[in-house]
């Protein structure tokens, strides 16, 4: 098979005991001798068929450990989808499953697409004719579901950053091939300085686009949840009972200042850096606090606003404020002491304020707390990391953050080319790559773009 | 009349660009070929600018001269003036330019047409294409004879029910004064899906009435290398082309009279190409320029007519006069023809294959301007594919498809018939995916062995050929294994051609990548082997780029192995499960031919690609 290598997670993200990523083709082994320590020395790529090692997965950069692992490798044509494939059992965390995915894309592997090893194994024999319209099924579902998610994602913050990446670089495209195109109409050529300043710049958005989009590194550090609420709803029970029943208490983190408690845990795969706000003086009047700069600071960086309420005792402007304030955030409504006759209802609560929030009815002195948790990792995900569910907003990500560092490595190439002093026409093809790349994200055909934009933005043509 | 006279193997309808090259390519592989034109006068005729070439389109005459058709070789022996555009925007779009003796250019193919064996010129208006069983079979001309033949091939260019406007004033007609095809076009729009484009030209003036000191002089590049392999170098004495702008007053007069434009006014409802703009559409659209270029041509050496390229327009005639007298050096020009627009029927190309055959007639091929393109390059090109296919299918053997990653004509035919066309589709280097490999200076190692192997490259040609080829990968080979520099006297001739010393010994190959050191100057330190001059330009490029060179290399083998998985003709997309109705539609309409066709097609998503690849799994299985 002359086709890339592929890999992905195989496993389905969350708690579950294993993750595995596997790779499949050509290359696999290759990859796994530079990605995969094992405790002799072995290279991967001079094992037999069906061998089991274990080892450490390492980011081939730094060479830092990511996770120990167990190592399994399969020859072709004996393996489910008859290539050379591969397997890491990692610690199943979503972190560590991501950067061991990471290092295989960054040594050369394509990430699959949905349904893709699937689709391999039936090309190359290892499925039964018969079952061909069922592997149909399965290829068209699964693209299809992550489509979805990429639309949604794209509806998020991803897309309008890439967007103004993207202007620019058409700018510049658009520029570069009207120039060429049109050679003797008099279009003014783009000096060789701003040129390099714009490739310059978009590498640069680029970093810090890849830097966000760096999943691995949003969930080492884990997603800042702040707990809110006026005094004596059950901001410290709630941040207990969270603590209680995770496992994972990690560390506490040093160097933070008295007045906030803050905790690491790990809900369902995801860290969560827990900081509850009890610890601001609550003997100053709520409204006064909300002036303090470190309350709202707080609430301002905050990736997830935990909001408690009591709904044992009347609402008070307090509770309406803090909803007034924290309404442009991701939000979780906790309306605690669900044991106690309740004195207010949902639609008491201004509806304007309440939009995107998720609402949780809880009792913290004896009630489960699975809505709960359930409710913070639905939103933090999106509902798009389901238990049971393919990670598809994961894989999704690794293709985003996957197409992001493939338009740097274009544009890179185009700066070096332009700082040799080579012409326009090889410079153009680091510049066109690194938009075609975007336009993976954005499911957009470029070369068609910049012909459009030539023509709006060009008065040419005799 | 006997049947010597009335039975072909193929019929070519219109002796424009297209359809020169099509009975070229038909008569030259040994076939009957009748061609007919309205007007002996009118052979291989440039309505528009007496010019050829200027980016993308070079290389596509590059490519017809590469595969052995006549385009690039008339150019050379008729042309005035031309100049390589882009010398220093890189090797991929270096492209030549050529100004042409628009008389000269004609009788010359005229007389090549004439004195090919098999191949009969004649003039008569066809009013019918006669198609028997879904095949085609001759073509009825208006003067009441019946032409037979198994294969038909259209070039009609802009002449279908063709209707010219100036300004207000709207008649049917064609370029140069003659007359529109409406039987015939009337007869296709019952057989094939059309549409309705429309172009224009701008006003011809007499040269002797310009006031040529107000104007910027434009010289040609001598001497200069032609279009053909075959030219080598040309040196004549040319005649320069002039600049002058276009300004404030002159867009006043435009914005005054907007309400008499065709194009403004509604009287013209067909599509024009936004490349080629008329003065009304560039004052329109861009408000903010305060200035227009015009380029004044010359169309001849015998003639003192001047073409004003630029001044496009469909503003009635008194208007152009006005317009003509707000521009420097035009204050006083004579106008001998109007300009005019043409609104013209033309082929939706959805309807074509990739072999250029109609998809519903067996037999019938459509080349050039019919198809929906622009420009006389690309209608050569589909003319000279369409002439091959034909002669293959009257021979039994599989279409030619050249490849995107091949030659612009490939892009050309692929956008063509995957994407359609809403404008006069005319070729940019932008829209070529791997631009760096489809050089003017390569198209020979790109197609002619394709023309060889088809039969239109004669043995002596392709003996040269592959001598040329054979000299540059030697010449390569030794840039890359002879050694250069370390001593003090290197070091002197570097700084003497401005690149910095050597301080350990390199082969000439590193040295030559270094961009400011040229081949030529290879020579100061050391003897050249005797190559001729398209030898050593050829390994300069492929030594220099060498890096990006093997690079889109790759990229092609990737993209061809998509292009290599063929669809089968027959595959019922409607039923096929899993594809999105959508795609199922669009696939059923283009029925692509290969994965990588399928997939460029709007509408098909990767998902449908992936339902395509099971189903091609499927089928090899099921037939072992």
């Amino acid at each position: 098979m002359t086709d890339q290598t592929i890999a992905a997670i195989a496993t389905a993200l969350g708690e579950a005991g294993i993750g595995i990523v596997r790779l499949s083709g050509s290359t696999a082994l290759d990859i796994a001798d530079r990605i995969f320590v094992t405790r002799h020395g072995i290279r991967p790529s001079t094992l037999p068929g069906y061998s089991v090692r274990y080892g450490r997965v390492v980011d081939p950069v730094t060479n830092r450990t990511i996770d120990e692992a167990i190592l399994l490798v399969m020859r072709a044509p004996r393996s489910y989808t008859g290539e050379d494939v591969v397997e890491f059992q990692c610690h199943g965390g979503v972190v560590v499953v991501q950067r061991v995915l990471e290092a295989a894309l960054r040594e050369g592997a394509r990430l699959a697409e949905p349904g893709e090893f699937t689709k391999r194994a039936f090309l190359n024999g290892r499925i039964d004719l018969s079952q061909a319209e069922a592997v149909m099924d399965v290829v068209r579902s699964r693209t299809e579901a992550s489509l979805a998610v990429a639309v949604d994602q794209l509806e998020g913050s991803l897309s309008r950053r890439i967007g103004a990446i993207r202007e620019h670089l058409y700018d510049l495209v658009v520029r570069v091939e009207a120039v060429i195109d049109y050679p003797e109409d008099d279009i003014p050529e783009m000096e060789m300085d701003e040129m390099a300043d714009v490739i310059r710049e978009g590498i640069a958005e680029l970093d810090r686009l890849i830097a966000t989009a760096d999943q691995g590194k949003v969930l080492r550090e884990g997603l800042k949840a702040v707990i809110t609420g006026k005094p004596n709803v059950g901001k410290s029970s709630l941040l207990n009972r969270l603590l209680d029943e995770q496992r994972a208490l990690v560390t506490d983190i040093p160097g933070t200042t008295r007045d906030t408690i803050e905790e690491v845990l790990n809900l369902k795969g995801i860290p969560l850096r827990l900081i509850d706000t009890a610890g601001i003086r609550e003997s100053v009047d709520l409204v006064e606090r909300l002036g303090v700069e470190r309350a709202v600071q707080l609430l301002k960086e905050a990736d997830l606003i935990i909001h408690v309420l009591d709904g044992s005792v009347p609402l008070t402007s307090e509770d309406f404020q803090i909803l007034a304030r924290t309404k442009d955030k991701q939000r979780v409504i906790v309306i605690n002491k669900s044991d106690l006759p309740r004195v207010w209802n949902l639609s008491d609560l201004p509806g304007d304020d309440l939009q995107g929030a998720k609402v949780v009815e809880i009792s913290l002195l004896e009630g489960e707390l699975d809505p709960l948790v359930d409710g913070i990792v639905e939103l933090v995900t999106h509902g798009m990391i389901r238990e049971g569910t393919s990670s598809h907003a994961i894989v999704t990500r690794a293709r985003h953050k996957a197409a992001l560092e493939h338009a740097k490595a274009d544009l890179e190439q185009a700066l070096a080319t332009l700082e040799q002093g080579l012409p326009l026409d090889l410079i153009s093809v680091g510049l066109q790559g690194a938009l075609e790349h975007l336009g993976e994200i954005t499911g957009e055909t470029v070369r068609e773009n910049v012909i459009e934009r030539i023509f709006a933005q060009f008065c040419i043509g005799k | 009349m006997s049947h010597k006279h009335t039975r072909y193997d193929v019929i070519v309808v219109g002796a424009g660009h297209a359809g020169c090259e099509a009975a070229l390519a038909c008569a030259r592989l040994g076939k009957q070929t009748a061609l007919l034109t309205f007007s002996l006068e009118n052979v291989a005729l440039m309505p528009c600018n007496p010019s050829i070439g200027g980016s993308g389109k070079a290389a596509l005459v590059r490519e017809i001269d590469a595969l052995g058709g006549e385009m690039g070789k008339n150019c050379d022996a008729t042309l005035m003036q031309g100049r390589m555009l882009n010398t220093r925007k890189g090797p991929a779009v270096q492209s030549l330019r050529v100004q042409l003796d628009r008389k000269f250019y004609q009788r010359r193919m005229k007389y090549v047409l004439e004195t090919t064996p098999n191949l009969f010129l004649k003039e008569g208006l066809v009013t019918r294409l006669l198609v028997e069983n879904s095949r085609a079979a001759g073509v009825r001309l208006r003067d009441g004879t019946t032409l037979y033949a198994p294969v038909v091939i259209l070039a009609t260019g802009t002449y279908l029910d063709s209707e010219i406007h100036i300004g207000d004033v709207r008649y049917p007609g064609a370029p140069q004064g003659q007359h529109p095809a409406v039987e015939l076009a009337r007869n296709l729009r019952e057989l094939l899906p059309v549409v309705r484009f429309k172009t224009g030209t701008p006003p011809r003036i007499n040269l002797r009435s310009l006031d040529y000191s107000k104007m910027m002089k434009l010289e040609g590049d001598n001497p200069l290398e032609g279009f053909s392999f075959e030219t080598g170098s040309i040196e004549i004495e040319q005649v320069p082309c002039w600049v002058t702008y276009t300004n404030e007053a002159t867009h006043a007069v435009v914005q005054a009279n907007l309400h008499r434009a065709a194009l403004y006014s509604g009287a013209i409802t067909g599509t024009g190409p936004r490349y080629c703009p008329s003065i009304e559409s560039k004052v329109v659209q861009f408000p903010e320029r305060t200035g227009h270029q015009v380029f004044v041509e010359p169309e001849g050496w015998q003639t003192n007519e001047g073409y004003l390229s630029g001044l496009s327009t469909s503003l009635p005639a008194e208007v152009q006069i006005e317009l003509l007298q707000t521009i420097p050096g035009l204050e006083n020009a004579e106008i001998m023809r109007w300009a005019y627009a043409i609104e013209y029927d033309c082929l939706d190309p959805f309807c074509l294959e990739s072999s250029l055959m109609t998809k519903e007639i067996a037999g019938l091929f459509c080349a050039g301007q019919i198809n929906g393109t622009s420009g006389y390059e690309e209608a050569a090109a589909q003319g000279i594919v369409a002439g091959i296919n034909a002669v293959r299918f009257l021979n039994g053997q599989e279409p030619i498809t050249i490849s995107r990653s091949q030659a612009y004509i490939g892009v050309l035919i692929d956008d063509l018939v995957t994407k359609g066309t809403t404008e006069p589709y005319r070729m940019m280097t932008s829209r070529a995916e791997h631009r760096l490999y489809l050089r003017m200076d390569n198209a020979d190692a790109r197609l002619t062995p394709l023309g060889y192997e088809v039969g239109l490259i004669s043995e002596e040609r392709y003996a040269a050929f592959t001598a040329k080829q054979e000299m540059i990968k030697r010449e390569v080979e030794r840039l890359k294994t002879a050694p250069v520099g370390g001593d003090p006297a290197t070091n002197a001739l570097l700084r003497e051609i401005g690149t910095p010393e050597l301080r350990h010994g390199v082969t000439l190959a590193e040295l030559l990548r270094r961009p400011e050191v040229s081949y030529e100057q290879l020579g100061m330190l050391g003897e050249l082997p005797d190559l001729p001059q398209t030898v050593r330009r050829a390994v300069e490029v492929l030594v220099k780029y060498e890096g990006y060179l093997r690079k889109q290399q790759a990229a092609i083998e990737r993209f061809e192995r998509m292009e290599e998985r063929l669809l089968p003709k027959d595959i019922d997309y409607i039923k096929l499960r899993g594809l999105s109705r959508e795609a199922a539609e669009k696939l059923a309409r283009i029925r692509p031919r290969s994965l990588g066709q399928a997939a460029r097609i709007s509408g098909v998503s990767p998902a449908d690609v992936n339902v395509l690849m099971i189903y091609l799994e499927t089928q090899k299985r099921s037939e072992k």
